[in-house]
Formats: C-alpha cells, structure tokens, sequence
C-alpha cells in the first residue's frame, strides 16, 4: 500500500503553546481515516502544517510523495483542503468561485466537473447567488466543493458537518464515500463521534498536540469499550450487581464483557426479588473509547 | 461570463481586476470625482497668478493630479484588497494553491496598475478640457505612469501583508503615502520652493514620478526624465526584491 500522508516528528509551537508535539503519522492511500481531540487538541494545526499555511518548528511532512515545503506546488496539487472556518469572498457567485479555484490550480476549463460537484452538494439552484447571500451551512458546502474543483487523491475535512443539517450531512457522506470508493484518501476531523465511527476505518486521536491512540475503529471499540445492560427495576438490587452498577434517571447501567453473563446476571436479580420493568443494551461507542483515552487510561 | 483563466497567475491577476471593477463607481468613480473637485477648487484660486514652465497653473496641475490619482489608487488596490482578504480569512484559498511567490507579487501589482491607470485615464478624461494640454512625449506618459503604479502597487503589497488591522493600513496611508504624494510638486513646481525644501523633496522617489510624468506632457520638467527614470527603476527594483521576500517567508502569511 502507498502513502499518501507522512508526517515524521512534527513539532509546532505557539508562544506558551505546544500546538503539535513530534506527530508521527502516517495515512495509506485510499484510507478513510479520523483525526479526533477536544478543542485545541492540535487537529487543525496539523492539517494546516499539512496544506502548508503553517510552517512547522520542525519535521516533516508530505503529500503523495511530495514535501510539502520543497515541492509545495506538487504537493498542493494533491491535497484539497475544507478549512474550519467559515471563510468565502463576499465579490463573488458560487460559480465564480468555483471558477477562479479552478484557475489558481491551472484548470481553465472546468465546468462539467463543477456542475457535478454543484449537483452532489445540492448547490446547483444556488450556482448564480452571490456568497453573501448564502446561509452558513450553503457556505460550508461552497468550501466542500472548493476543496475538490481540482480532482485532489488526497481530500482533508476540518469539521466540515458544523453547522450542516441532518439531510445534507448525510449527503454530504454519500458524496465523501462515493470519492473514497473511486480511490481518493479521506482525512476528516468532527466532533460528531457516531460521525467517525461509521466512517472512519481508522482513527488518530489527538490530544494537546500529541497523538494518544492510533488504531482501526474496531481495534479502539473493542480495546476500549463494553457492552452495556441498562435497566429500569422495582425493589433493590442484589448487593453484589449493586457494587458493579452506575445509577442515573432511574437506570441502571451495568458493564459486560460477553453475551453469556447476560442470563445468570438477571436470574440474580429475579430471585433476589427484583422486578425489571424495563431493559436495553447498548453497544461499544467511540464516544465510550473517546472519554476513556482522554482520560488516560489508554495502555 | 468567465473568459478562460488560464494558469494561477493569470486568475489571481483576473480575479484582482474582477474585485474591483466590480465595484467601479467607489474604485474608479469616487477618486475620479475626488481629482476633478483638487482641479476646481486650486484652479479657480491660483489660476491667473501663477504660471510653470510657461504654462497655465491649470494646465500644469493636470498632469499631476493625474499621477496622484494613479498613485494612490495603485497602492489602495493591493493593500486593501490584502487586507480585506487576511481579516476576512479568505486569503486561505490563494495560499491552499500552488501559487508561487513570484505569480502572487506579479498578479497583485499588475492589478494595482491596471486600477491606478484606469483612474488616471479617467480623470485625464474628465480634466483635459479645463486647460489646452500637450502630450509631447506620451512614451514618457506611459512609461512613469506603469512605474509608478508599480511601485505604489508594491508599497501596497507590503503594507497589505504588514497590516493586521484596518486602522494600521490607515496609518501607513496617512502618515506615509499622503505625505509622500501630496509633498512631490503636485500642486507647485519644486523649483519655486525654499532651498532646503528643495532638497527634502529630492528625497522623494514620488517627486521623480511626478516629474517625469510631466515632462511627458510639457517636454520641461525640474530634472532629466531619465534621471526620473532609474530613481524610479531602483524604487521599484527594491521595493519588488522586499515584497518577494516577504511572500517567499510567508511573513504574516503563514504563521
Ligand atoms: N495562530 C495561532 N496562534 C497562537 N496559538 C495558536 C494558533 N493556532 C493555534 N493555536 C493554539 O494551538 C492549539 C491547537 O489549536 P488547533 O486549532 O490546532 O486545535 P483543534 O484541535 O483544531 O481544536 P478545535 O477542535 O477547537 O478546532 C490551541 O491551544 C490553540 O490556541
Ligand atoms: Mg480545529
């Protein structure tokens, strides 16, 4: 498998801020891979050192092959980047923008392309409309597209579902997964957690600059999570299912490793008394895996 | 409609024109009618008691507001285009690109004399009818017309990147650009002014701008054209090497 993203012992830092502290990572083309950390975690700096809009202290860093700092136009030409922030130029259309975009990269002429990215992202009633006049979520479509007017291998989403409703976010992957599956490497950050774990195979996670747990998504969930029977009774719970239960709204949750516990554990509960009215349970989340490692109690 | 963008220094160049004209009556309009109102106002007071180069105050202050125009409207171009883009974040989309240095530097200060000359043309349109001009050596016209449009286009280009904030930008204009164009011999010709500030003026590479500019028209003028010329060609050369520096380091830039 071929790289698409390496990322060898990079430091960054802010005043009195370690913002990146010697990441190590690297990303095989055609992976669909999650970088994910609390706030300030580092994420966007290290895919704005990545784009080159942040030159690191030290280490380095490159793009299909291409060192992002000596061969900054190559490694440019692979990356599409969607920024964080909700940045547009107020002189422009959609269409313009998406035109001049394409200019900056060399391409003159591109419309049936952008016709189709338009369609994917349901922009095309707005392809005429002035930036301004766009609402936020149409804005953060615009920096989508943005990103792919240049066919780039190697596409980068800084929380690109902020502020995007249910139906379009859901489009929105379709359109993401439709471009890993024609073999263009996905890099993504959110902090919608279900997000990830339906679409990340493999997942980075970061925290105040360093990564902390590096794994496929199955590997994390398994590691670092359990299933879990939730359940609502009348009477008190056998002493010994107590100790081991957490108690929050009139549920109570209890961790379980196999399915097989499941019988003997409510058959306790039935004889010593114990009338269960209601029951369910729930699967290893990331969310689960998320507090665990950020609380460090990741091996 | 687009025309076809061919290669990123050519869209960034087009997208820079394209900025501006889109809002032509404030670009191109408002330092049009600025320059006709300098015309009425210092005509109407000196016209009659004073004569340059022997000719009319008024024919004499054509040229100059024509270059002052070109001047400061080259400099607006690039620095408010800049900074626009830094506060509103969207200089990202230039920076994600493989722009390199040297198409960003070119593209900016060509858009910046394309302004300054679309300005100067239009107020030459609107004021060469209050005086009987020449155009003597239009070469000469032209040439410090570009020149000095790229070199105010240049200090823009720095003080775009310099600036953080609007009220610096606003600075570096008052406390610089407007002394250093009002202060060149616009409005009186240099060798009517105390010796000492005759020499002070002689330290203004604007001074030569003007001057040159002027010889054009009249074929007189306070020093050689050509002298005019390689002040403004070092100007210029030195003001292109710093602002390629700076976009080399990303300075401001990229942090
Ligand atoms: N230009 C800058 N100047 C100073 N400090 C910065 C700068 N950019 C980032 N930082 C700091 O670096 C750290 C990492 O920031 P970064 O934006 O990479 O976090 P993040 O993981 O993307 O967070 P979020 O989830 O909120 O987007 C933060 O402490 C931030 O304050
Ligand atoms: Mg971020």
């Amino acid at each position: 498998m071929s790289v698409a993203i390496r990322i060898q012992q990079v430091c960054k830092r802010f005043d009195a801020t370690q913002a990146l502290n010697a990441v190590d990572l690297e990303v095989a083309q055609g992976e669909f891979f999650g970088l994910l950390g609390p706030n300030g975690a580092g994420k966007t700096t290290l895919i704005s050192a990545l784009a080159g809009l942040t030159r690191p202290d030290s280490g380095s860093l490159s793009v299909m092959g291409y060192d992002v700092l000596t061969d900054y136009r190559a490694a440019r030409r692979q990356l599409g980047v969607v920024p964080q922030e909700l940045v547009f130029d107020p002189f422009f259309s959609v269409r313009e923008t998406l035109q001049i975009q394409s200019g900056y990269f060399g391409i003159s002429d591109n419309d049936d392309w952008i016709d189709e990215i338009l369609e994917n992202l349901d922009l095309t009633t707005k392809a005429n409309a002035n930036m301004r006049t766009l609402s936020g979520g149409m804005k953060r479509r615009v920096l989508v597209a943005q990103a792919l007017v240049h066919r780039p291998p190697v596409i980068v989403l800084d929380e690109p579902t902020a502020g995007v409703d249910v139906e379009l976010r859901q489009m929105l992957w379709r359109f993401i997964r439709r471009l890993n599956a024609d073999g263009h490497t996905i890099v993504l950050t959110t902090h919608y957690l279900e997000e990830a774990e339906s679409l990340c195979g493999r997942i980075a996670m970061l925290q105040g600059g360093r990564i902390v747990a590096l794994d496929t998504t199955q590997n994390l969930l398994q590691r670092f999570s359990t299933h879990t029977l939730r359940l609502r009774c009348r009477g008190e719970l056998p002493p010994a299912v107590a100790l081991r239960a957490q108690q929050s709204g009139g549920w109570w949750s209890l961790p379980f490793d196999r399915f097989d516990e499941i019988e003997p554990l409510l058959a306790e509960i039935r004889n010593a008394g114990c009338a269960i009215d209601d029951l369910d349970v729930g699967k290893p989340d990331l969310e689960d895996v998320f507090i665990r490692v950020m609380h460090g109690q990741a091996h | 409609m687009m025309p076809r963008l061919h290669g990123a220094f050519f869209t960034l160049f087009y997208k820079e024109v394209l900025r501006f004209w889109k809002v032509a009556s404030q670009t191109v309009g408002a330092p049009v009618m600025t320059a006709v109102l300098y015309l009425l106002i210092f005509s109407h007071a000196l016209e009659g008691h004073v004569q340059i180069h022997g000719v009319s105050y008024t024919a004499f202050l054509i040229p100059g507001l024509v270059m002052m125009s070109v001047l400061q409207n080259a400099f607006a171009n690039s620095s408010s285009s800049l900074i626009q883009s830094k506060v509103t974040g969207n200089i990202v989309f230039t920076l994600l690109a493989p722009i390199s240095h040297h198409e960003f530097y070119a593209a900016y200060v060509l858009a910046a004399i394309v302004r300054g000359l679309m300005v100067g043309v239009g107020v030459l349109a609107v004021t060469m009818w209050f005086a009987p001009l020449q155009f003597i050596y239009p070469l000469w016209i032209l040439l410090f017309a570009i020149l000095g449009g790229g070199i105010l286009g240049s200090l823009g280009v720095i003080a775009g990147i310099w600036a953080e904030k609007f009220d610096q930008l606003a600075a570096f204009q008052n406390f610089l650009i407007m002394p250093l164009t009002f202060l060149s011999g616009v409005f009186y010709s240099i060798a009517s002014l105390p010796a000492f500030w005759q020499h002070v003026s002689h330290w203004n590479p604007v001074f030569y701008m003007i001057d040159g500019f002027r010889h054009g028209f009249f074929g007189v003028s306070d020093v050689s054209p050509w002298i005019s010329l390689a002040v403004g060609g070092g100007c210029f050369s030195a003001l292109a090497v710093l602002s390629l520096n700076l976009l080399s380091r990303g300075y401001k830039l990229r942090t």
